[in-house]
């Protein structure tokens, strides 16, 4: 079974325990690195030392748990279900559990950070081994004040009881535990035996967040703090040239006007190639003022001009790029099976489409902001960012300050979405108070956050399959991308390992316009293309939808090579279940039912989507959703990620359209960028593969594939093949047949 | 700094408490809110009344806070979301905890306040209703689900 297992550390390291002075014993582990085998956790509270140890768990004399959650939370979920983990193994109740968000500030940390929904699946592991060794320790510590051995006592919900019936609570014998030796070797709970892990948890901040209490980084607020909005260039390719700042000045609250970006820049003359000083490394004029509005005002009192430092671009241009790249042989090779060229020469027909999808910016609720106040002793930065440590690194590189001055607290973020893994705000904070030296806070307009963004590249993908003797042969991917291309082991995912002669080929144009990680990075688009062509091939074929794909999975279980990312079996697994309970091919008269399959950040997800015309549009009304992420460890959690993945990929499929003109992106807020709102959401459908196989992430995988099921479903509605995203700025183009 | 002294002053009457401000005549509600008087739980999301995040009641009224100016506010009985209830208790409030509505939590306090000022006038409303007052508030993790059923949960209890 998976989830029981007898641990044995290969570093004693890996946990350090402290007395508290308050009686009270905190214990601190490194999530992914052992820490250095002579440093202890601070007793000081105040000073948890974030360098050697980067999560906490504090058991005071009265046995309560403090846990201080060690990743950053972006709406995922992590800071409940991590410390449920913990929790578990610690075997106390849940309800004397109390959750903290850690400080962080690493040197020597790997892997803390929200991206690519790898929290739980990394942290599976190494978090149970925590709560598991620090429960063994008090077993210890009641075991030889009873002078028994500790193999006959048993720990449960905060009770030590022994052979004799007696009982200690983990509060009377924590000081005693803290004094003892890490154990080595600590044996995990059987799944069958969890009593937190699998039961529905509810967010740990849940009476904050309902009451309105400061939590996030824009309600950070310190004694002397000053506000900061920054004017960007409103064109992608243009910078400052002049500006004069005097109507801004004289608005009452407006304190002064400067401007930052030549510490970024030097830092970017220096040679490392860091996308988060490219983002900085132009002059700004910044407003600071005593408060938000009176920022805001000065920024639209500057008169400045622009200059053009390279062509701006629009989205034609984008659009011809993007097609000479399809139509050229620019392309790197990321996968290469078979021979594709011979299986294209030999076919009895080759099948082609393309299909295409805009540039996206994140809008997360919460604009970018950061606080910083850099002083002479230390630079101290609060606020949301997905990737603290990069912060810090990057903060200390552009000050020249050494890494232990930099201290960085994490606020709960509103919205992240790959948006807040780029530092470029925390950068533009800390230039603006090492620049006034006061603390201060610098804010993005929801303008500045659409307009100034770094954005979901555009895309095309073009798929061509070779069909003889009605078996497909041969699958070609050519993907054509804005500044990046699909990485790692995206090109191994389905139909690797399923057809013969398979190719995936990758170009990108450069472009001046900032782009970056969005949500399921590459295959948000990419599922959303790959499950509308296999829905367009096997109409062409003539063969049923759900057999060709189990055909396919069937034919991947032979496969040997090891890069294959994805369990045939376990996506074989999710397309039966929905089928089992969408009503598959038994839809009622009027809804339409579309079909998509797809694996990515490790877990296997099915759906179907049900639409109906309503006033010549379609409109989503369900989606069934099957889901393999093996244990689900907070069901509660669980399904507010899968269906709000579900329902933004939607949206985004759907509604959500960003181009440019001119290096002017054509939206800059919410009246002219549609996201999607309650009346155009599907009721979600959830359900699980029962599995006791290891957990895998659940912020980014059900979106991708949802777009293919909605484009499948309109199609069957409408006779309507959808390639171009979003569906509905595109629902009367004229298809465009390229095979 | 200029001018500061001459601001021009404004008793709001918030959560049943008056405070007196300075603040320029076209500053937003909102902002008045969250850096004068530290009532934080009123969000900024696009400043034009677009998003719903700011959402306060007005005499009742499910209102952007983002929108109305601060000299309009005076003499007006304004709820933020901290006045909502004395123990965040009020029947939303509870319905979203029992329904565990977030996951970012950015917008929920803006959703909270549309929803309670809409079940207040409709405490039995249909779902097509609920859909209707809704649509003005963005949830960009898409928690739409599990906010239309804390609706109904809502609803429930104060019917």
């Amino acid at each position: 079974m998976a989830t029981s297992k007898q641990m044995t550390f290969s570093r004693r390291s890996f946990l350090k325990s402290s007395a508290l002075a308050s009686g009270g014993m905190i214990i601190g582990f490194n999530l992914f690195n052992a820490c250095k085998s002579d440093v202890k956790p601070s007793i000081d509270l105040s000073k948890l030392n974030y360098n050697d140890f980067n999560a906490f768990i504090k058991i005071s004399p009265e046995g309560k748990v403090t846990i201080f959650a060690p990743n950053p939370e972006i709406g995922q979920g992590v800071k409940t279900s991590m410390p449920m983990l913990i929790a578990e193994e610690l075997d106390v109740a849940w309800k004397d559990v109390y959750v903290v968000q850690g400080d962080l500030d690493t040197k020597n940390f790997t892997r803390q950070l929200a991206g690519g929904s790898q929290s739980i699946r990394l942290g599976w592991e190494p978090l149970r081994q925590t709560g598991a060794t620090a429960k063994q320790m008090l077993v210890n510590a009641a075991a030889a004040r009873w002078g028994v051995d500790a193999s006959e006592c048993n720990a449960k919900l905060g009770v030590i009881t022994n052979a004799n019936g007696e009982t200690l609570g983990y509060g009377d014998v924590v000081s005693e535990a803290a004094l003892l030796e890490v154990p080595e070797n600590v044996t995990l709970k059987d799944s069958k035996d969890f009593t937190i892990i699998g039961q529905g948890k509810g967010n740990v901040d849940i009476d904050k967040i309902i009451t309105g209490k400061p939590l996030f980084g824009l309600d950070y607020k310190e004694e002397g703090m000053l506000y900061a909005t920054i004017l960007r260039p409103p064109a992608f390719g243009q910078i400052l040239d002049s500006f004069d700042a005097a109507a801004a000045k004289a608005i009452p609250g407006v304190i002064d006007v400067i401007t930052i970006g030549e510490k970024a820049k030097a830092y970017i003359e220096d040679g490392p190639n860091s996308w988060t000083a490219r983002f900085n490394d132009h002059e700004k004029v910044v407003v600071i003022a005593n408060n938000t509005w009176n920022a805001i005002k000065g920024k639209k009192a500057i008169k400045a001009t622009w200059k053009e430092e390279s062509p701006l671009e629009d989205t034609a241009l984008h659009d011809k790029k993007l097609n000479a790249i399809l139509d050229g042989n620019t392309f790197s090779t990321m996968r290469s099976d078979g021979n594709v060229k011979k299986a294209f020469a030999n076919a009895d027909t080759v099948f082609e489409r393309t299909y295409e999808s805009p540039f996206l910016p994140h809008s997360c609720m919460e604009p970018m902001n950061f606080f910083a106040s850099v002083t002479p002793d230390k630079v101290h930065l609060v606020g949301p960012t997905q990737t603290p440590a990069e912060a810090a690194k990057i903060v200390s590189k552009l000050l020249d300050r050494d890494i232990d001055d930099v201290h960085v607290e994490m606020t709960r973020m509103g919205g992240g979405f790959g948006r807040r893994l780029y530092n470029d705000f925390v950068c533009e904070a800390v230039e603006i108070s090492n620049t006034i030296k006061k603390p201060v806070k610098m804010v993005s307009t929801r303008e500045d956050d659409i307009a100034t963004g770094i954005y979901r590249p555009a895309k095309k993908y073009r798929i061509a399959a070779s069909l003889k003797e009605g078996e497909i042969t041969g699958y070609h991917l050519k993907e054509s991308n804005i500044d990046s291309n699909m990485y790692g082991l995206i090109p191994h995912f389905f139909p690797a390992g399923a057809i013969e002669n398979y190719q995936v080929d990758t170009a990108n144009y450069r472009s001046n316009i900032s782009t970056g990680a969005w949500r399921a990075p590459y295959t948000n688009f990419l599922a959303s293309a790959e499950q509308s062509f296999f829905d367009e091939l096997a109409e062409e074929m003539g063969v049923d939808r759900i057999q060709l794909h189990m055909d396919l999975l069937d034919k991947a279980k032979n496969n040997p090579d090891p890069k294959i990312d994805y369990s045939p079996e376990r996506l074989q697994g999710v397309l039966k279940l929905v089928v089992d309970k969408s009503n598959w091919g038994k839809a009622e008269e009027g809804v339409y039912q579309g079909l998509s399959v797809y694996y990515c950040h490790n877990t296997h997800v099915a759906e179907v989507a049900d639409i109906v015309m309503e006033n010549g549009l379609p409109l989503v009304k369900k989606v069934t959703c099957a889901v393999d992420c093996g244990v689900v460890v907070n069901p509660l959690g669980a399904l507010n990620q899968i269906k709000g993945g579900i329902i933004d990929g939607i949206g985004h499929a759907m509604y959500s359209d960003f181009g440019f003109n001119n290096g002017i992106p054509q939206s800059n807020n919410f009246n002219t960028y549609q996201l999607i709102r309650m009346g155009q959401t599907p009721k979600v459908d959830v359900h699980f593969i029962e599995s006791d196989m290891a957990p895998t992430g659940l912020g980014e995988p059900t979106l991708p594939p949802v777009g293919a099921a909605v484009a499948n479903a309109i199609y069957k509605a409408t006779g309507k093949r959808l390639r171009k995203q979003p569906y509905m700025s595109n629902m009367n183009v004229e298809e465009t047949v390229l095979g | 700094m200029q001018n500061i002294d001459n601001m021009p002053t404004f008793n709001l009457k918030i959560n049943n408490e008056t405070h007196t401000v300075e603040a320029d005549m076209d500053t937003p509600l909102l902002w008045v809110l969250r850096d004068q008087i530290d009532l934080v739980g009123t969000k900024y999301g696009c400043g034009i009344g677009q998003c719903g995040a700011c959402t306060v009641h007005v005499d009742g009224t499910a209102t952007r806070s983002c929108l109305l100016q601060v000299s309009q506010a005076e003499g007006m009985n304004i709820t933020t979301i901290e006045g909502l209830s004395e123990h965040g208790d009020h029947p939303v409030q509870q319905a979203w905890k029992e329904v565990d509505v977030p996951q970012c939590g950015y917008c929920q306090a803006g959703q909270i306040m549309t929803a309670s000022a809409f079940l207040d006038k409709n405490p039995n409303p249909t779902e097509t209703q609920i859909r209707n007052a809704m649509h003005g508030n963005i949830c960009r993790c898409a928690a739409y689900n599990n906010i239309e059923e804390a609706v109904k949960v809502a609803a429930e209890k104060l019917s």
